[in-house]
């Protein structure tokens, strides 16, 4: 039928094409998904590509959602560029909630809005010290960055379960585990009235910014990607690969810890078990959707957030499971993995197996 | 040749294969009786694995035949291949680790076999060859020497008409090597016939009644091995004598690279132990190594540019200074600087811009000061416009991707980065491999001008026309170990080839 043909240079137009195809596919498949279960497919697509867009709250919902995805996946794409396979952040996140909650908790009645950095910076450390973890153990014992990181993502959520069912239970919470509510000055600052939407938001885009300087624009960031393009070459010219490590799962680390922070002291305000709502394993998607490119992932962390709001929309509107969510956010990967052989490809045709 | 032979078990008619770049193969004939040890002698790249890989079935010839007892063989995989009664031993074993013998070797056969039949075969089988394999040992426990005995098992448990077995003692220690060839002799006086293919003249000279001498994808010779000596050898596959230039006077100055006592133990096992070099490059001129690769060419080099830093503390000095331990941004700030044989990975990133490219080695030159280290892509395009410019760089502009280069010319843009980067001491591997004759004629030009110019500079190279060309003087790499050096002046093809074969004390001797 069809041939797969290695093209001589990667194409230009499929590393931008391939996510948009991806796209039209998983909504295609979408679809058919929402046929299958009975439901009126364009009821469905509106609610989850309509919906989450049209009016301003909504938007400000979508900016909630997308400020921890883009943060989180900003620092995912320095560690996948520098082919260090973090995908761990959802530990790194919530031990940034942890640590920041913990901070968070120390205030009280008397306390100034100086706080406020100290919790994001108790966030920072704790989802560093977590990823420092997996370098530590990778650089020490060459263990696989893949299997530690993923596996300390259970043990932070058993690092917080421990806290909120024991030292900082909440004593007036009626035994729920959860910790008391966060002082009022503890809460990041909205960006307008009437939303949900914080300073978190600025800090992201403003990490975009950042981001993009660093890998395009500093030797430290040109040191990291010749590490994940080519390692022979980046030990040719001397960079170390061990401070290549380090410095994506720290990057990365403090980034979803940051983000961790905004969440418990934003819209969350408490510590409870429900903190990790899989934030840091949808922005794992979010940067290869996003090209692990910082401008990309801005547009990627939107459409990752529409699906988690569609999805909570599908489960009130619809009657539909809220796991559509990361049915959906599955299936753009997937494709997208699949589109992404376009890149190195062509599909060529043959007429000699077409059965003629 | 023209009288009735018995039929051929194998014959290999005038069988060219090309491939983009190169033309592996032309017209090579190759004729190999029942129960003969038929040698396949070339240096790297010239055209041995193609040929197997003809015969075996993994490549499809442009033109020409395999004839097998006679018959024109239609194989279009290995597969097919093994059914006819073809095996080969590759290089690199395919075992996985984690099974016993019995078990791999079961993975590879005939899916109605138990494991248990499979066992006992294996057993027989390595007991005719007098093959000590233990068949419930798992595979990781076992020596290089004993895994390579189990592949050999395994090929023979299918009973082949031809047994292929590519640098099969390049792995092996001299006992394991005595061992094989017992096994060897014994196969073909049962009627196999054997290809053997090596680059080792003592052992071709040994094992072999029969020898096929490939140069440059040609045939260069079908000779009794038995009758021929080293040096005769050697100059069917390196080729005739170079022409020698005129060496001027060598003015040499201070000791730029100086190795002394130079050991370090292989850390993989398809690595090559270095043991105790010595040499030094003095500023001015060009010494060159030679040696056939995988003698030790990678491990030497790679503790020369500071890749591996692994080289006990004093054996390596730049200028006077220790720098056994330091990485290759401290060596090149000394003055040190390096273009490695693979030019696409690893002298260069093949997915970044040329300009980018330029940060490999030249950063101190385009990089803004810490800490923020700011590149400018300006800097970096403005020096990769002009490497690009005097190296006569054909690309499309400082922005092309390294890969969009030909082979050529990406050579001559990684030397040119090194050359114009004016280092004290320069360090080529394979300066011209791959690359056509204009450019390497122009990249030797560069290499000689730099002499000049009183740099100093370490070739190692597997062409020694080459060699002989640009050095002063030369040393040969074998097994690890590094010869005395010779003046250029001195040195003649044979004794280098004889030298290749790690036996310097010989004709020291004589």
């Amino acid at each position: 039928m069809f041939k797969l043909e290695p093209r001589p240079q990667a194409s230009k137009f499929w590393g931008i094409g391939s996510p948009l195809l991806a796209l039209i596919i998983t909504v295609i498949i979408g679809i058919a998904i929402f046929m299958l279960m009975g439901k009126d497919p364009v009821k469905g697509l509106l609610v989850f590509f309509w919906e989450p867009i049209k009016s301003g709250y909504a938007l400000s919902e979508l900016a909630v959602k997308a400020t921890p995805l883009l943060l989180i996946a900003l620092g995912l794409a320095v560690c996948f560029r520098s082919n260090v396979w973090n995908i761990g952040a959802e530990g790194q996140f919530v031990l940034g909630a942890v640590t920041a909650g913990g901070v968070a908790l120390l205030a009280d009645k008397t306390t100034g809005p100086w706080i406020i950095p100290l919790i994001l910076i108790a966030g920072v450390l704790g989802g560093m010290l977590w990823a420092g973890i997996v370098a530590l153990l990778r650089d020490r014992f060459n263990a696989s960055e893949i299997l530690v990181s993923l596996m300390l993502v259970y043990v932070a959520e058993l690092v917080l379960s421990y806290m909120v069912y024991g030292p900082w239970k909440d004593p007036n919470g009626f035994n729920f585990p959860q910790s008391k509510n966060f002082e009022k000055v503890t809460q990041i600052p909205k960006l307008f009235d009437g939303t949900r939407m914080n300073v978190g938001l600025l800090i992201a885009l403003f990490g975009v910014v950042g981001m993009w300087i660093f890998m395009f624009r500093t030797y430290g960031g040109f040191q990291l990607q010749v590490g994940g393009l080519a390692p022979a070459a980046a030990k040719y010219a001397g960079f170390s690969s061990r401070r290549a490590l380090w410095t994506a799962l720290l990057v990365s680390g403090g980034m979803a810890g940051l983000a961790g922070a905004l969440e418990v002291a934003g819209p969350i305000g408490q510590l409870t078990p429900y903190v990790p709502a899989g934030y840091g394993f949808a922005a794992i998607i979010v940067a290869f959707v996003g090209r692990l490119n910082p401008i990309g992932i801005v547009f990627s962390a939107i459409l990752m957030s529409m699906f988690y709001i569609g999805g909570e929309l599908a489960q009130s509107r619809l009657g539909l499971p809220k796991s559509l969510t990361g049915v959906f956010q599955g299936l753009l990967l997937f494709t997208l993995l699949a589109c992404d052989t376009l890149i190195a490809y062509r599909i060529k045709f043959s007429k000699s197996a077409g059965g003629k | 040749m023209s009288e009735a032979a018995p039929t051929l078990r194998l014959e290999v008619k005038n069988v060219t294969k090309r491939y983009p770049s190169v033309v592996a193969n032309s017209d090579v004939n190759l004729r190999v009786a029942p129960g003969e040890i038929h040698a396949v002698l070339g240096e790297n790249g010239a055209g041995k694995s193609t040929l197997m890989k003809i015969i075996y079935g993994a490549v499809k010839p442009d033109i020409g035949e395999v004839l097998l007892d006679g018959k024109q063989s239609k194989i279009r995989n290995p597969q097919e291949a093994r059914a006819l009664g073809i095996s080969m031993v590759f290089q690199h074993f395919s075992l996985f680790e984690t099974v016993t013998v019995a078990e791999n070797i079961w993975l590879g056969l005939d899916k109605s076999l138990t494991l248990a039949n499979v066992r006992e075969q294996t057993v027989r089988k390595a007991k005719i060859y007098g093959l000590d394999v233990e068949p419930d040992r798992p595979v990781h426990s076992l020596s290089v020497g004993e895994r390579q005995r189990v592949e050999i098992v395994r090929a023979l448990l299918t009973d082949p008409k031809v047994l292929i077995l590519d640098e099969p003692t390049s792995v092996l220690t001299p006992q394991a090597v005595r061992k094989l060839f017992v096994t060897l002799r014994q196969l073909a006086a049962d009627g196999c016939s054997v290809l053997y293919i090596s680059h080792k003249l003592d052992e071709i000279r040994e094992l072999c009644t029969n020898c096929t001498v490939l140069r440059g994808g040609k045939v260069t010779g079908h000779v009794d091995p038995r009758n021929e000596s080293n040096a005769s050898l050697s100059r069917l596959m390196i080729g005739a004598e170079p022409p020698k230039l005129q060496h001027r006077e060598v003015k040499t100055g201070a000791i730029g690279l100086q190795a002394k006592g130079l050991s370090i133990v292989a850390d993989d096992p398809f690595g090559v132990t270095l043991d105790n070099i010595n040499f030094e490059v003095r500023t001015g001129e060009i010494v060159g190594v030679a040696g056939v690769s995988g003698n030790g060419q990678q491990e030497f080099l790679a503790a020369l540019s500071g890749e591996s830093t692994r080289a006990p503390s004093g054996s390596i000095s730049l200028f006077g200074n220790d720098i056994s331990k330091r990485n290759p941004r401290v060596r090149r700030a000394g003055g040190l600087h390096f273009v490695p044989e693979e030019r696409l990975g690893r002298g260069a990133v093949p997915t970044l811009s040329l300009a980018a490219n330029t940060l490999l080695s030249r950063a101190s030159e385009v990089v803004g000061k810490p800490p923020l280290s700011w590149v400018s892509p300006k800097a970096t395009a403005s020096l990769a416009a002009d490497i690009i410019k005097r190296f006569h760089v054909k690309a499309g502009g400082p922005s092309a991707e390294a890969k969009s280069l030909s082979g050529g010319n990406l050579q001559k843009y990684i030397v040119g980065r090194e050359i114009s980067a004016n280092p004290k001491v320069l360090i080529v591997s394979q300066p011209t491999w791959g690359v056509d004759v204009g450019a390497a004629a122009q990249i030797r030009g560069e290499l000689l001008k730099l002499r000049d110019e009183g740099c100093a500079l370490l070739v190692v190279s597997e062409e020694l026309d080459e060699l002989f060309e640009v050095c002063d003087r030369m040393h040969v790499i074998a097994k690890g170990r590094l010869s005395p050096s010779i003046n250029t002046a001195d040195a003649t093809v044979e004794k280098i080839g004889e030298w290749m074969s790690g036996l310097w004390e010989v004709s020291h001797a004589l």
